[in-house]
């Protein structure tokens, strides 16, 4: 009997550090990143890295001020809400209060495909068919620029925005809308004045799930957006805290400071993405408490 | 009705009319373009050779072939990882400060980008193993972590909770008990996970660039795990972005699409496999 006890003991204390392992890994991640982020930040001063407003790391005298991709990383997230959320919104609603069974069950299974496409192939044909229609449209000497960029992540938060928002309005109660309803509301009016606020916790963690997808996309954008460390403008060539990690990965040299900066945006773009996990709890939260 | 309300109700239906059909529009664009342009582009020669620089031709295969590896030394290792989190925190765990910070633990991880697991799986494995599949494979655990872990718990929850006890009733111990009454359970939480798991590896480029690095080289099973290789996504982006050879990017392309449906269409069945079995 003593000899099962110590056996069960044992498996319980495997799983717990099983179960454990999640919470390590984001330790790890944190305090390497924190590790890794911060000389350079020394060595660059604090204001002049997040505030200076040119970036060149490779030049004679080297520059690193990363406003310029803080400010595009920002206005691109900004865009692709602007463009994407709308959609999103619309559809999960009709999807979720007017299709029928069947309509629903096809746009869906389409919306989970959207979903599942790799983000170089969003950034394959943004490349051949976004960028240069931006270049006839626009008339613009390179299409690949911010705007190219906010298309195609307004594209690729889709999913997310769609699929978190029709969960919200599915858990609406049916008695709010019968009551409107009732009291002569049409359909329309209902599902846009009864249903959407009484989801709008769950439609809030959708766009903040948007945000959190939209600011940490790395090659999609790569493909379409340029990469020049310009500041931001809507036709013009431009670099992601994402893309300006990645492209200057390959050839910069271990240890050195220009490396070491890359490690510091890093440190940015996950301070900024907390930020955003720790927005979407609070929605979340607030949704599971009512 | 007064007009006012008459326009609202008709701006209302308009929008969510155009917005759904765009939405479908754009789904359909997207295949049908990608198929169109990279279904011509594959061949058997494009599939079963290694790129030449003598004979100016380009193949897939260790593209291919880096991509088996890494999936599956990705999910060997996750698999257990994630089913065992998974029962920790529903069969075991009383603590519910624990709990909490698992969940948000996991939550945090799925909220992370790519980009960021790229460069600390460099500096966590690629440091120690090198450039190689296996460092690559090891980030992709930690991305996947909270997706197997997720699946499993949800399905985990659907096990009733009288077959527990009619286990334990009968003499059963603890660790008997999830052997043989609640794993069997959760077999379809484990199937989703990986094949959600499976989708995700394929599709991910940005964590893999800085870790299992973008060489074309041929590699063997055991041997391959210690040396650099591009999976397909990666491939992708090279040929695309750096060498631009559009029509073996579109090749490659066209088959992640269709393996994006595969993985689509078998999430769905095994999920409506177990429901009517449950059902039963």
């Amino acid at each position: 009997m003593k000899k099962n006890r110590l056996f069960e003991n044992i498996v319980h204390s495997i799983f717990l550090i099983l179960g454990l392992i999640t919470v390590g890994c984001v330790l790890l991640i944190t305090v390497y990143l924190i590790g890794s982020g911060i000389p350079a930040i020394k060595e660059i001063g604090l204001f002049n890295f997040l505030f200076g407003k040119e970036w060149a790391s490779t030049a004679a005298e080297p520059k690193y001020g990363i406003l310029p991709f803080i400010l595009t990383s920002v206005y691109g997230t900004a865009g692709a809400i602007l463009i994407g959320v709308p959609i999103g919104f619309f559809t999960a609603v009709y999807l979720s209060k007017v299709a029928n069974k069947k309509v629903r069950a096809i746009i869906e299974a389409a919306v989970n495909l959207l979903a599942g496409i790799p983000s170089v192939v969003y950034g394959l044909v943004g490349m051949l068919v976004l960028v240069p229609a931006i270049r006839e449209i626009f008339d613009v000497l390179d299409g690949a620029s911010l705007l190219a960029a906010i298309i195609v992540l307004s594209i690729m938060i889709l999913p997310n925005i769609i699929k978190v928002s029709i969960t919200a309005l599915d858990a609406v109660p049916k008695e709010y809308e019968d009551a409107s309803l009732a009291l002569g509301a049409t359909p329309t009016e209902t599902f846009f004045k009864v249903s959407v606020p009484a989801a709008k916790s769950g439609i809030a963690a959708a766009v903040v799930l948007g945000v959190g997808r939209a600011i940490g996309e790395a090659m999609a954008v790569m493909m379409v957006a340029g990469n020049v460390a310009n500041m931001p403008s809507l036709f013009e060539s431009v670099r992601f805290l994402t893309t300006a990690v990645a492209s200057e990965m390959a050839y910069s040299s271990p240890g050195s400071l220009q490396r070491n900066a890359l490690f510091s945006i890093a440190l940015v773009l996950f301070l900024f993405i907390m930020l955003i996990n720790a927005t979407l709890n609070f929605f979340l939260k607030r949704d599971k408490e009512k | 009705m007064n007009n006012k309300r008459e326009i609202y109700i008709g701006f209302m239906r308009g929008a969510m009319y155009v917005c759904t059909a765009l939405t479908a529009a754009l789904v359909l664009f997207l295949f049908g373009y990608v198929l169109i342009n990279g279904i011509p582009n594959i061949s058997w020669k494009l599939l079963s050779t290694k790129p030449s620089y003598l004979t100016q031709q380009i193949g897939i295969l260790p593209d291919i072939l880096n991509t088996v590896y890494i999936v599956l030394a990705a999910l060997i290792i996750v698999l257990p990882l994630g089913v065992g989190a998974a029962i920790y925190l529903t069969e075991y765990a009383k603590n519910k400060k624990i709990v909490a910070m698992i969940e948000y633990a996991a939550e945090t991880l799925s909220g992370i980008p790519s980009i960021i697991y790229g460069l600390v799986g460099m500096l966590l494995f690629s440091n120690n193993f090198g450039t190689s599949l296996l460092s690559g494979a090891l980030t992709l655990v930690i991305m996947n972590l909270p997706t197997v872990m997720r699946t499993t718990q949800e399905s985990l929850k659907t096990v009733p909770q009288s077959y527990r006890e009619g286990a334990f009733g009968l003499g059963a111990g603890k660790w008997r008990v999830i052997r043989t009454v609640v794993l069997p359970g959760c077999v379809d939480g484990i199937i989703t996970g990986c094949i959600l798991s499976v989708g995700r590896i394929l599709g991910e480029s940005a964590a893999l660039l800085f870790t299992a690095g973008f060489a074309h080289a041929l590699n063997g099973i055991f041997t391959g795990l210690t040396s650099p290789g591009a999976t397909l996504t990666v491939a992708l982006y090279v040929y695309a972005k750096e060498e631009g050879e559009f029509g073996v990017a579109f090749a490659i392309a066209a088959i992640l699409m269709l393996l994006t449906l595969l993985i689509n269409l078998s999430a769905a069945l095994v999920g409506k496999y177990y429901a009517k079995r449950r059902s039963v």
